[in-house]
């Protein structure tokens, strides 16, 4: 399981990271915001990305539509301050699959993250 | 100001720390800081813009900055760390994206957060805008959140 974990914040990325590696996901891939994560994103073709909305160069959403536009397939969970319903539903419109709001305890993270990878192998 | 700004950052500030630091937080009585002055060493600020404008402030004394964030990262950070600017951004942020997400009816947007380091300096907001400092204690010591915003009639009206 190949994870890409897409935050401005190394602080976020490492405590998102820990997460991962308590469910056993060690293959992880990080970036620092939408365009690094664009960059990447061919070459290391990730089966789940974890991904904030708020950064420099490129937010979140912007990266959503691009990459599902190149035809990316990644299960994506947006996990941000952006908490609005219209924003929630706005990212799942873009092709989000799901959805953590911060601040997030590790067990709201790790469910999410366990629920989206089930979703993804019954589809 | 409207206290309709204040209270979600109350609740904001509390739900971060519990959160994120499995620590309470408690506030006093918001206060109006009638002219810009030296806060605490550390503050990290946000901006907002759309239906309301304005800006945020978390200021921290050193050595309260550093026991919030040793404990958020879950390691030993200081305040000369590559990373302690990068956690007080975060923690500002989560605050006031937690806040906003309280204005019913508001469409918001708020920027990537700056982290001011460095004792006495002042962070001069709008001069058209009225700043309520509310104060915080904790377990790691007291800290503010400084709140600067106004509704913007003149935004256009968000659509459905």
């Amino acid at each position: 399981m190949k994870i890409m974990l897409v935050d401005d914040s190394k602080t976020m990325r490492n405590i998102q990271k820990s997460v991962l590696t308590q469910l056993g996901y060690n293959d992880v891939l990080e970036a620092t915001d939408g365009l690094d994560a664009l960059s990447k994103v061919g070459a290391y073709e990730p089966d789940l990305i974890l991904l904030d909305w708020n950064m420099p160069n490129m937010d979140g959403l912007t990266f959503v539509k691009q990459y599902r536009a190149r035809g990316g397939k990644a299960a994506i969970v947006m996990v941000t301050t952006e908490a609005e319903k219209s924003r929630v539903v706005e990212a799942i419109k873009a092709g989000v699959n799901n959805y953590v709001v911060k601040p997030f305890t590790p067990e709201v993270l790790g469910s999410r993250i366990t629920e989206t990878l089930q979703r993804m192998t019954a589809a | 100001m409207d206290s309709q700004f204040i209270i979600p950052f109350v609740k904001s500030v509390q739900n971060v720390f519990e959160t994120m630091l499995q620590m309470p937080v408690q506030t006093g009585q918001p206060t109006l800081k009638t002219s810009p002055a030296p806060g605490y060493d550390v503050s990290g600020i946000i901006g907002m813009v759309g239906d309301v404008e304005g800006a945020v402030v978390l200021s921290f004394p050193t050595a309260t900055a550093e026991r919030v964030v040793s404990i958020f990262t879950g390691m030993s950070i200081d305040v000369k760390h590559e990373d302690f600017a990068d956690a007080v951004g975060e923690l500002v942020n989560m605050i006031s994206g937690g806040a906003k997400a309280q204005f019913t009816g508001k469409s918001v947007s708020i920027s990537c957060p700056s982290v001011i380091i460095g004792g006495d300096h002042t962070v001069f907001g709008r001069k058209d805008l009225v700043c309520i400092s509310i104060p915080c204690t904790s377990d790691c010591g007291e800290f503010a959140v400084e709140v600067a915003l106004r509704a913007n009639d003149l935004a256009p009206v968000a659509s459905s």
